[in-house]
């Protein structure tokens, strides 16, 4: 079960993936042996998936580009979207797969190094697939917020040093 | 005499840069600008924080634990608020009061927060950050010669926007010993039959202390048994981490005789919009918004709007800023004290308040040699009053990573000098 204190060391972790143990247990009045074995069951259940870091690639001098996929499918006995999305979630030039509401079933977003090497996976992997009824693809060309951060709007601090 | 120099430069001049001025001739009849200042604006000293701010201007790569305000940015729905409000054309002045609605809200708020009434209508006023308030109220009780009570440290602006008033500081020293909270008996003390006033401003700007409901209690019997009005300044009432904020108007007995400042710069981190609210007795009040109507006139409408906003959907903006200097707190509070400048728990606001004189040093040395040889800013506690010395303000309203950094500068600082 995840508690509150898991929750608000979720949080912590969540703003900045690279708090040590010892601050968390500081920063929210805890023993720090308790938020080491709180991580290691968040961990092990797989709450806490991974620590990453958030990359503004568009920063970075090198091409890349990015689709957002819309995925029509039929579902199918059983399995429902299951089975078809774990298929496509498996091919690593997805970046993420979710089933959404609305017009179209499977979202996917998909990474390559060139426009060409996105729209053949869409056109090679992605639209034979047994289930995969139509596909439409857009391109995404600038990047806004990632992750609940802005990118290129940083809102800089411009307050004085010393104020009363 | 100071009328014949004048006569003799333009207006607005310096003496001494007026062409063709030749100032040895006539030195017994110079007479410097200062001079021509009032002299209780000569008498009262310029603010501690100023000086060190020009220190600061010219330096660079400085971490600051200096500041007085909060490090978010106002929320974006309360800004869009206010930008809606712009383009819909609201650029006009508004009643003296301020806006009847924000008014209602204010009421409705410190009803539901503190269990306290206040009429929208007569007992409210918008005014342009507690700064104002404090300004107003204290122009609108004093006489020339009235006393008021101040405790020591405390906010820069209490004494001389006191001593501007026409009134006498009269200053209680709290102790770190008492957690800086202040306490009746020294009050009591010293009251004398001139004693018009009792200024508090809890949780507290420089210390972080906080009072508790059975600690007002006993100041509110003093205030009763002395007839003393009590100015409480509550710009920290969201901030507090251990224990829930009293508002002094709610202690029973208090209302009538009490006058509350409050705002919205630090709980929604809206310091440049300077929009804040008094309110107290219609009495009271009455005499208040008489200065405020010739004064200030109102509060810009934009920020009114903000502030209706803040109030209508801010808290979940308040609950996550307080959970984060909550956290800071922790961090600041622990790290000062293992690298050794004691620091009692600072119960509000965003303040630690560490004693410094394990190091060997005055509060100032210890300030302004942090700055030169390690760039971080912190304020020497003497800025706030005789009371603050061998302690410096470190504000933790910064990210975790500059509150990381300063320590570990405080750190080597200081272990450079044992």
């Amino acid at each position: 079960m995840i508690d509150e204190i898991d929750r608000q060391i979720l949080g912590v972790l969540e703003d900045d993936a690279r708090t040590p143990p010892d601050q968390i247990a500081t920063m929210l009045g805890l023993d720090p042996q308790d938020v080491v074995g709180r991580l290691e069951r968040l961990e092990d259940e797989r709450v806490l998936v991974k620590y990453r870091a958030l990359v503004n690639w568009d920063r970075v001098d090198e091409a890349m580009v990015i689709a957002l996929i819309e995925v029509r499918v039929s579902p199918q006995r059983d399995v429902g979207f299951d089975d078809i999305a774990r298929r496509i979630a498996r091919f690593p030039e997805t970046r993420f797969v979710y089933l959404v509401s609305g017009a179209y079933d499977i979202a996917v977003q998909v990474a390559g190094r060139t426009l060409r090497e996105v729209a053949s996976f869409v056109s090679e992997k992605l639209a034979p697939l047994e289930g995969v009824q139509g596909t439409t693809t857009h391109f995404l060309l600038k990047r806004y917020k990632e992750d609940g951060e802005l990118l290129d709007d940083v809102e800089e601090t411009t307050r004085l040093p010393v104020t009363p | 005499m100071s009328r014949s120099v004048k006569a003799t430069e333009g207006p607005g001049s310096e003496p001494g840069t007026t062409p063709g001025d030749d100032a040895a001739s006539e030195p017994a009849r110079r007479v410097t600008s200062r001079a021509r200042l009032a002299q209780r604006v000569r008498e009262i000293p310029s603010s501690g924080i100023r000086r060190f701010f020009d220190l600061l201007a010219s330096m660079e790569d400085v971490i600051s634990l200096g500041v007085g305000e909060p490090d978010f940015t106002t929320p974006w729905h309360i800004r869009e608020a206010a930008i809606y409000s712009l383009e819909r054309g609201y650029t006009m002045y508004t009643s003296n009061y301020g806006l009847l609605d924000l008014r209602q809200a204010i009421a409705a708020h410190l009803a539901r927060l503190y269990g306290v009434a206040y009429d929208p209508a007569d007992e409210i006023v918008v005014t342009l950050g507690v700064s104002e308030g404090l300004d107003i109220t204290l122009r609108a009780l004093l006489d020339p010669g009235d006393e008021v009570i101040i405790p020591d440290p405390g906010y820069v602006s209490y004494a001389p926007c006191t001593t501007l008033a026409g009134g006498v500081v009269v200053p209680v020293p709290t102790t770190v010993a008492d957690g800086f909270k202040v306490r009746a008996g020294a009050i009591a003390a010293r009251v004398t039959p001139r004693t018009r006033a009792l200024l508090l401003g809890y949780p507290n700007n420089p210390t972080g202390a906080s009072l508790s409901r059975s600690e007002l209690n006993t100041i509110a019997q003093v205030a009763e048994a002395h007839d003393l009005v009590v100015i409480s300044d509550e710009i920290y009432d969201r901030l507090t981490y251990a224990g829930e904020h009293v508002c002094f108007g709610s202690l029973p007995g208090m209302r009538e005789r009490t006058i509350v400042l409050g705002g919205f710069s630090k709980a929604y981190a809206m310091t440049g919009w300077r929009i804040g609210y008094v309110v107290g007795p219609r009495e009271l009040i009455g005499g208040i918004v008489k200065i405020h109507q010739y004064t200030a006139l109102c509060a810009p409408i934009m920020s009114q709007k903000a502030a209706l906003e803040a109030l209508r959907a801010g808290e979940p903006d308040v609950r996550q800023m307080v959970a984060e200097y909550d956290r800071r707190r922790r961090v600041i509070v622990r790290g000062l004290n293992e690298i050794g400048l004691t620091c009692h728990e600072p119960e509000g606001a965003f303040y630690a308040f560490p004693s410094v004189t394990s190091a060997g040093l005055s509060s100032e040395e210890f300030a302004e040699r942090l700055l030169f040889e390690e760039k971080v800013a912190v304020v020497p506690g003497t800025a706030f009053g005789e009371g603050g010395a061998g302690h410096v303000r470190c504000c933790y309203a910064t990210s975790l990573r500059n509150i990381n950094v300063a320590l570990e500068r405080i750190g080597r600082f200081v272990s450079r000098l044992g």
